[in-house]
């Protein structure tokens, strides 16, 4: 299949379309709008459904409504409108529905700005809802994995019977990139047995639901479920590696700020510092075996990041303090520049 | 061999689509590329501007901060930009738009009065394509019969008409003698 040029809010949205999904509910937003505006035009054609929500909040119990029937189904937003649906997102860790929910994030707090972020990656990784819950959180660099995390993310979300986050940021979202929609294979899912999609009296009724008075069930149910992440722990880690293998300092960055430190980790090395990228492509589960087995040869860590400093707290508890653990970052929706990037690498190598 | 290029000016000059021509050429040539426009609050009339990455290589960040070239088409962005350019870098000026030059003697300039010529040709609108034009007459990136197959096929079969005219605003800027 020839590779096409396209947006990676674009590459999200024919991703869906190619992985089933034409059932989606969103509330327009920069920078991500691309995204219900390609399927506005697309889904009709193929026999979907698009419905611009009256808010965030209703977008989300549409999509748990969808998806208690059985289809797939998609939300997509930005940082402040994907704080309106945590309660949805609850929601629906509670009642066991897959669905796949995308975050272009831009800065914040509040109504912040509308340029690229990571600041979301507390909120992703450890509360997008209230409860005893983990979300996968998967996070793009490229506008080929914006096409390939998706349909990834579909997979995951029937497999495990879990919301999945796409977390991607203004850069991806709106940059142009040769895409090929023919590079992912699909994941073999499980029958939807559980769905409400009408029986005409021939089985027991399914209900879906998020409620258990019962304390003694409600935990029952979260301990199931949390032999599930235990699984998916196990088994779903996502990270890539550049040039680690004899690595003295191993930036950690995912996303835009993982592209920007490949330029910063070439750079370093013409300059004779033996730098290394390790690049998280699933955020939860974080690749914490892959860190703590880099930390047995580099001397340190450098955490890059959009926000003010936050999957830094994820390096430092992989490595168990075995090596330093530095940050540099940049926020409010500015673009660290690999020189920037490549001077901190270069602070830190003086010290070592 | 990588170009790190930024194309930069008004609003509806079609600065987006000149960055989109030449990131597309370069993908269907085979090479890594990427297009990373301005984005905000904007409107015709406002900043815009995107940059291009066209590499044989893997392209890590899509960010031009200091463009190798940098293409102009209006004074705010001449003013912000050719400052950045690497030296030894190329600059291209619309200098119907900019009525001053460039005073950096570490770098290639080229002007050409492309919303002149367009305009004087009846092709409004398309001095985003004379300046294309002209880019490939200097840098010899690409083949020109390749770039106006590729740029005259994206262009879709109810809006016809606009094959003729992006047809003549490149031979205008190819043609174009400093």
């Amino acid at each position: 299949m020839p590779k096409v040029l396209m947006k990676g809010n674009e590459a999200i949205a024919e991703a869906a379309i190619n992985a089933g999904c034409l059932h989606y509910f969103g509330y327009p937003i920069t920078p991500q709008t691309e995204i219900s505006e390609y399927l506005a035009k697309r889904l009709p054609k193929v026999g979907g459904v698009l419905i611009q929500a009256e808010s965030e909040i209703a977008a989300i119990n549409m999509v748990l409504g969808a998806s208690a029937a059985g289809v797939r189904a998609m939300t997509s937003s930005s940082s402040p409108g994907i704080s309106l649906k945590s309660e949805g997102i609850s929601y629906l860790v509670g009642c066991d529905l897959p669905a796949v929910i995308v975050n272009v994030q831009r800065g914040g707090p509040g109504l912040g700005g509308i340029q690229p972020s990571q600041a979301d990656y507390y909120q992703a990784t450890k509360a997008y809802g209230h409860g005893d819950m983990r979300l996968i959180v998967l996070a793009p660099s490229t506008v080929q994995e914006m096409a390939t995390l998706t349909g990834e993310a579909f997979d995951l979300a029937d497999i495990y019977r879990t919301p999945v986050i796409i977390l991607a940021d203004g850069a991806i979202g709106q940059m142009m990139e040769p895409v090929d929609f023919s590079e992912r294979k699909p994941r073999e899912i499980p029958p939807k047995d559980w769905a409400c999609t009408g029986h005409g009296g021939t089985r027991k009724r399914n209900i879906i639901n998020s409620l258990m008075l019962d304390p003694e069930a409600l935990e029952k149910s979260v301990r199931e479920r949390f032999e599930r992440y235990k699984k998916i722990e196990e088994t779903e880690v996502k990270y890539e590696r550049f040039m680690t293998d004899d690595a003295d300092i191993i930036c950690v960055a995912f996303g835009i700020a993982s592209r920007i430190c490949k330029s910063a980790v070439t750079a370093a090395r013409e300059k004779g510092i033996k730098a290394g990228l390790l690049r998280p492509i699933t955020l939860w589960p974080f690749p914490k075996a892959a860190i703590a087995e880099a930390a047995n040869t580099a001397k340190a860590f450098l955490s890059v990041e959009l926000s003010m400093g936050q999957m830094v707290d994820d390096v430092k508890l992989a490595c168990e303090c075995r090596r330093p653990v530095e940050f540099f970052g940049r926020t409010g929706g500015v673009l660290p520049s690999p020189a920037e990037v490549t001077a901190k690498i270069e602070a830190i190598a003086a010290q070592l | 061999m990588t170009y790190n290029i930024l194309i930069a000016g008004f609003g509806g000059q079609g600065i987006l689509f000149a960055g989109k021509a030449l990131a597309k050429m370069g993908m269907n040539e085979g090479l890594y590329v990427t297009w990373l426009p301005s984005y905000g609050p904007e409107m015709r009339g406002g900043a815009a501007n995107c940059s291009v990455v066209l590499s044989d290589t893997e392209i890590g960040s899509p960010l031009v901060p200091e463009p190798d070239i940098l293409i102009s088409m209006n004074i705010p962005s001449f003013d912000k930009f050719t400052p950045k350019i690497k030296p030894g870098g190329t600059l291209f000026a619309d200098c119907s738009m900019i009525d001053k030059k460039c005073t950096r003697t570490d770098i290639n300039a080229y002007y050409i009065p492309a919303s002149a010529l367009a305009s004087d040709n009846d092709l409004q609108g398309l001095a985003n394509v004379v300046m294309l034009g002209y880019f490939l007459k200097v840098t010899g990136i690409f083949d020109y019969d390749k770039f106006l197959l590729d740029i005259t096929s994206g262009i879709p079969a109810s809006r016809a008409n606009l094959i003729e005219g992006n047809k003549k605003a490149l031979a205008i800027g190819y043609a174009y003698e400093g």
